[in-house]
């Protein structure tokens, strides 16, 4: 997908009722999975897995997925997802099925 | 070479595979029947499978004289499956798989000398041997938590490994792969290359230091070098062996060694190279590798700007600039050095960049498809190999007239490794 319809498809995720889940379970394996690791037990960034995540509340780690932690290879993602989409992935990391 | 043209190809085979090998789709073998008849050479398909297997009784009926050659053979990393496509880089096909060897997102893998075996560095910490020809596991052991690629020794005596989790490397006898060296670090470890004299380069993420472990003596010594910078994500080596190159995440220059000094000394290439810009975010860490030199440049993914920077390979004087797609992840120079192919993060990574290395200039652009992770280039580059990880295909492309010449059906396809990697220093 190019750069312009994915923010296209990202842009038109919010107007529907749900983010598309397909899409971002895909997305947290294969693209935070570049340092996560694939299984998201860790590599140059660290263990993502719910066990690992357990000092998070959704809010915060929503908000560090959007904006990043400075200092640090972690990226801010707020220019390639929106909000719900953000809090879709926290709450996925947190209790979902990744292990 | 594939069973089919190993069969007309006029003596008895000597190796017999114990696996069978892959054969391809429906639209595969069309393919392979067109590029065969052009080329007056017998074609796939039941019926000429079927003269094959004529022949090749036939032939096993002679002296097994011949042994069956690897030397345009590669190895495709399916990394969601666990599992690596044998294939054949002459005849652009897959010829068979290989399974069981655990996660393999960003695996990688060296060859041995003969280009018989490949020791296969998985995320999951596991290090496996594999036979090509009979296309199965000799050997395997889950060496650490979670590693990031390795090296073999110029001898080929000692395959290396680089752990994030234990931080360190750990050395193993290629035949047996028994432990013989650990060397911890404190630290993720990165940018293992090997270099003459039976020693290992990598670099320390947390610490900023590069580590030469040398083990020609049996029992490793290291020379540690500090003051490399902060953070460094990846390195690379030249084929001579001599410069080393480490990228910086968390510095805005890159630091090169000469290992042909008794004592290396950090030197810091394109100081500022991102001075008064902002930063764009990186989505997927760029990789280094001795291919980045092109011509007399070497030629390297900047961090956080899209664009590749050229670094005069004697005097280590930036010698230009090329704005490019997005943040480019692999930057490789043709064998020849005449062109520079690039690939993206994402968001970007269905872009291919091709640039000419006289004039640094953008000469095509296209896309092959949703999720191009790697490429690999035929030995004197001809054509490239393209993993286009979610469209489940490996692209082959001329890389004079750009033209895909075929397309081979593989599961989440990512690293591409033809066996002429044996033979070069730091690869």
């Amino acid at each position: 997908m190019s750069r312009a319809a994915l923010i296209l498809a990202l842009a038109a995720a919010p107007a529907l009722a749900e983010p598309d889940a397909q899409a971002l379970e895909r997305l947290v394996k294969q693209d935070c999975g570049s340092c996560h690791g694939l299984t998201l037990r860790g590599g140059l960034g660290p263990d993502i897995r719910a066990q690992a995540l357990g000092h998070y509340e959704a809010e915060g780690l929503m908000s560090v997925i959007l904006d990043g932690v400075p200092g640090t290879a972690m990226p801010p993602w707020r220019p390639l997802l929106s909000e719900a989409e953000a809090a879709w992935i926290a709450d996925y990391l947190l209790n979902g099925e990744s292990e | 070479m594939s069973l089919v043209r190993h069969l007309f190809g006029g003596a008895a085979p000597a190796v017999l595979r114990t696996t069978p090998p892959g054969y391809p789709g429906p639209e595969e073998a069309g393919m392979t029947a067109r590029l065969h008849r052009s080329r007056n050479t017998p074609a796939g398909g039941i019926r000429h499978l079927a003269r094959a297997l004529a022949v090749g009784l036939f032939a096993l009926a002679a002296p097994m004289a011949q042994a069956q050659a690897t030397g345009d053979l590669g190895l495709v990393v399916e990394r969601a499956s666990g599992s690596l496509l044998v294939v054949d880089q002459s005849e652009r096909a897959r010829i068979g798989r290989i399974e069981g060897l655990g996660d393999l997102s960003h695996a990688s893998l060296v060859y041995s000398p003969d280009e018989r075996f490949a020791y296969v560095f998985g995320r999951d910490g596991g290090l496996t041997k594999v036979e090509i020809l009979e296309q199965r596991i000799v050997a395997r052991v889950l060496q650490a938590g979670n590693s990031i690629g390795g090296a073999i020794s110029d001898d080929g005596r000692y395959v290396a490994v680089s752990n994030y989790e234990p931080g360190g490397v750990r050395v193993f006898d290629a035949g047996t792969l028994d432990l013989v060296a650990d060397l911890p670090t404190g630290s993720k470890t990165i940018g293992l290359v090997d270099i003459p004299g039976t020693r290992f380069v990598f670099s320390l993420w947390d610490a900023g230091e590069t580590w030469i472990a040398d083990l020609s003596g049996g029992r490793p010594e290291i020379t540690k070098i500090t003051g490399m910078g902060k953070n460094p994500y990846d390195a690379l080596v030249t084929g001579d062996g001599r410069t080393y190159i480490a990228g910086l995440f968390g510095a805005d220059h890159l630091t090169a060694l000469d290992l042909w000094q008794a004592r290396p000394t950090p030197r810091v290439i394109l100081p500022g190279y991102a001075q008064g810009r902002e930063g764009l975010p990186v989505y997927k860490m760029p990789h280094l590798e001795g291919w980045a030199l092109a011509g007399t440049d070497f030629v390297l993914p900047a961090m956080g700007q899209h664009e590749l920077l050229w670094v005069d390979a004697r005097s280590l004087q930036e010698s230009g600039r090329t704005k490019v797609h997005g943040q480019p992840v692999f930057a490789m120079a043709r064998p020849d050095g005449r062109q520079v192919w690039v690939n993206f993060a994402h968001p970007d990574n269905d872009t291919i960049q091709v640039i000419d290395t006289l004039t640094k200039q953008v000469i095509h652009q296209f896309e092959p498809g949703p999720g191009v992770l790697h490429m690999e280039f035929t030995p004197r580059g001809h054509e490239v190999w393209l993993s286009v990880r979610d469209a489940g295909r490996v692209m082959v492309y001329d890389t004079e007239t750009f033209e895909k010449l075929r397309e081979i059906e593989a599961e989440s396809p990512s690293g591409i490794f033809f066996t002429a990697r044996a033979h070069k220093t730091g690869l």
